[in-house]
């Protein structure tokens, strides 16, 4: 434990720019993920173990997909929509089957796709981790803010991300399938009484959700190495996420997954071998004092 | 005439316990297979983990995700105790199981009240703390190294535990005791408590049953039995690994109960059963062992939708478990 860096940090405006930026980009890549996370549970109330994957598998598309095309912008879309897609299937083909039966079976299931697509990744792509690398287009001298140092990659993520929540969030309460959405979190029956096509919503939100990993998985790709495994830590984090911003809400998880960026960003010259157990601290006590969660509503 | 019945079944029981424990202790008599004695020696760990999760999963329908905390504090306890005193074996396994028992209490009084989702949550962020706590106290733990150095095999009742052969008989003997010990506790009324509070928790509120305390004592129940089993662990490997507290091997438990079946007092022995031996054969093949099982775990998950034991007791309704 070092306080006294952290306090020689916190009176340097370069050093605060620097460490929050890189809070931001861990908070707003936790976004994405946590934000499908949030959205699946508050609709079908399954907790998707197997959400991790959809991140990592979205990393390794947009890896082969810029490597065969040198653009990054078709790199992130294909890592996108193949996500996207591959939610749909997941859904359609597996977690559709276990729909109302034990949360452990459901679990099983996750942990079994999580199991295998581990091993399929291992051998397509190999069990090395990979570099990405900076797109070329990002390929130039950072920006200086107040003296610290921000990539201009870094920049671009973040508002990417922030775009992202503002649309997840006006779509949600503004557009048709917004409400429609909305509605059947609530009650699905009544819903699908009142002639929505519920199957189809499910698999509607699936593809968004397994999009969003995919597409945090796209953008993470050129900051952090690829590797096989590489779900299982953002997994656990982006629960933390939903359970502290309250489960079901995403508006939460922004403002949850931005509080866990800073701990990260600013636990690593604070604390640096404990910021983990800084951030279950904070999750305990959150599940102690407020059960539901910050934007959560009590059941 | 209940009486009776009750002590006939738990009659049968040791029975049952004392014949599997004397085929498991004269099979290195007739053949030594170093593999398989690993296996059993493993096994009994695994076991007790398993089956001690179940009397929360099974029993009580509280699913911890958090209960590899108690496999690991066992083992560094036991370790530790080991390793910084002269203590016998026995005195060190029943204060490494003493302290993780009141570790058990405290997380248990501070998670219970919370509903399942949420317990389940909140038992993986303690796990979560305590895995951190192990990785940052260097000094003490060693760190992501883990416990190194061995942890010294004291002679115990005459078992030479550095030899595999006393190890394998001492595992299984504290394996077998232990899981009678849980039969014992499940077939109790405290037992039907906690499966009255699992169907139906408003009924069995009203009956005057303290929910809470029912829970808190079913969670140090559980916890103080994971502890025996991460002693095992510990013996077995030398040492302590941060690992055993790691949420995979949570997960490992969780899956064990699952595949062998949660409402089989043996299910979670036969997963765990399952679970290593598939580890086992399929390392031996692939190195993509990850593959096969994630594939066999779907096809029980997909196509039998229910445990192995369960889902035999369900195909021959007459026979019990």
């Amino acid at each position: 434990m070092d306080l006294n860096a952290l306090g020689a940090c916190f009176t340097t405006p370069a050093c605060v720019v620097t460490q929050a930026t890189s809070g931001l980009i861990v908070g707003m890549l936790l976004f994405l993920v946590a934000a499908g996370v949030t959205l699946i549970f508050g609709v079908l109330k399954i907790v998707n173990f197997a959400h991790g994957t959809f991140y990592m598998l979205g990393g390794y598309v947009a890896y082969t997909a810029l490597n065969l095309t040198d653009s990054y912008t078709l790199a992130v879309l294909s890592g996108t929509l193949a996500m996207a897609l591959f939610g749909i299937l997941f859904e359609r083909v597996l977690i559709s089957r276990v729909y109302g039966s034990n949360v452990l079976m459901q679990l099983l299931v996750c942990y079994a796709v999580v199991l295998i697509f581990d091993d399929l990744v291992k051998i397509v792509w190999g069990p090395e981790f990979h570099a990405m690398g900076m797109p070329p287009a990002f390929q130039v001298p950072p920006l200086f803010i107040a003296g610290g140092v921000v990539p201009p990659f870094y920049a671009v993520l973040i508002g990417i991300a922030a775009l992202i929540a503002i649309v997840l969030g006006l779509g949600l309460s503004m557009t048709r399938i917004g409400k429609t959405v909305r509605a059947a979190a609530i009650n699905p029956q009544m819903v699908s009484a009142l002639g929505v096509n519920t199957t189809a919503l499910f698999a509607i939100v699936f593809a968004v959700g397994g999009g969003l990993a995919g597409l945090a998985g796209a953008l993470a790709a050129p900051v952090r190495s690829l590797s096989p495994g590489m779900g299982f830590s953002i997994l656990i984090e982006s629960f933390i996420v939903t359970v502290i911003g309250g489960m079901g809400s995403i508006a939460g998880a922004l403002v949850s997954a931005l509080v866990i960026g800073m701990v990260r960003g600013f636990g690593t010259i604070g604390f640096p071998s404990f910021t983990d157990g800084l951030i279950y601290i904070v999750m305990i006590a959150i599940l102690l004092l407020r059960p539901q969660g910050l934007f959560g509503r009590p059941s | 005439m209940k009486d009776r019945m009750k002590g006939r079944s738990a009659l049968r029981d040791a029975a049952f316990a004392v014949i599997s424990l004397i085929v498991v202790l004269a099979i290195p008599l007739v053949h030594r297979s170093p593999a398989f004695e690993d296996f059993i020696i493993r096994l009994s760990a695994m076991a007790l983990f398993a089956t001690s999760l179940n009397l929360l999963v099974g029993n009580t329908g509280m699913v911890s995700f958090g209960h590899g905390m108690f496999y690991g504090l066992g083992a560094y306890a036991f370790g530790l105790i080991m390793q910084m005193t002269d203590l016998s074996l026995i005195v060190a396994a029943m204060l490494a199981v003493a302290i993780t028992t009141v570790a058990a209490l405290l997380v248990g009084a501070i998670c219970v009240r919370l509903s399942t989702d949420y317990f389940a949550f909140i038992t993986l962020a303690v796990q979560m703390l305590f895995y951190s706590i192990i990785i940052s106290w260097q000094s003490l733990t060693g760190g992501d190294q883990g416990l190194r150095g061995g942890i010294p095999r004291r002679e115990i009742f005459g078992f030479e535990l550095a030899s595999q052969l006393h190890l394998y008989q001492f595992c299984a003997i504290v394996a077998v005791l232990g899981l009678l010990a849980l039969r014992h506790i499940s077939e109790s009324p405290f037992g039907q408590t906690l499966r009255m509070i699992r169907d139906n928790e408003n009924r069995a509120s009203f009956l005057g049953i303290v929910l809470w305390r029912a829970r808190v004592l079913a969670f140090t129940i559980a916890g103080a039995f994971a502890g025996l089993g991460g002693v095992l662990a510990a013996l077995f490997v030398s040492g302590a690994y941060p690992e055993l507290a790691d949420w995979p091997n949570s997960g490992q438990a969780i899956f064990a109960v699952m595949l062998g079946g949660i409402n089989s007092f043996l299910g979670p022995v036969l997963g765990a059963m399952i679970l290593l031996a598939l580890n086992d054969v399929v390392t031996r093949f692939t190195e993509y062992h990850g593959l096969v099982l994630g594939i066999v775990i779907l096809a029980f998950a997909l196509g039998l939708r229910r445990g192995v034991l369960d889902f035999l007791r369900l195909a021959w309704p007459g026979r019990a478990r």
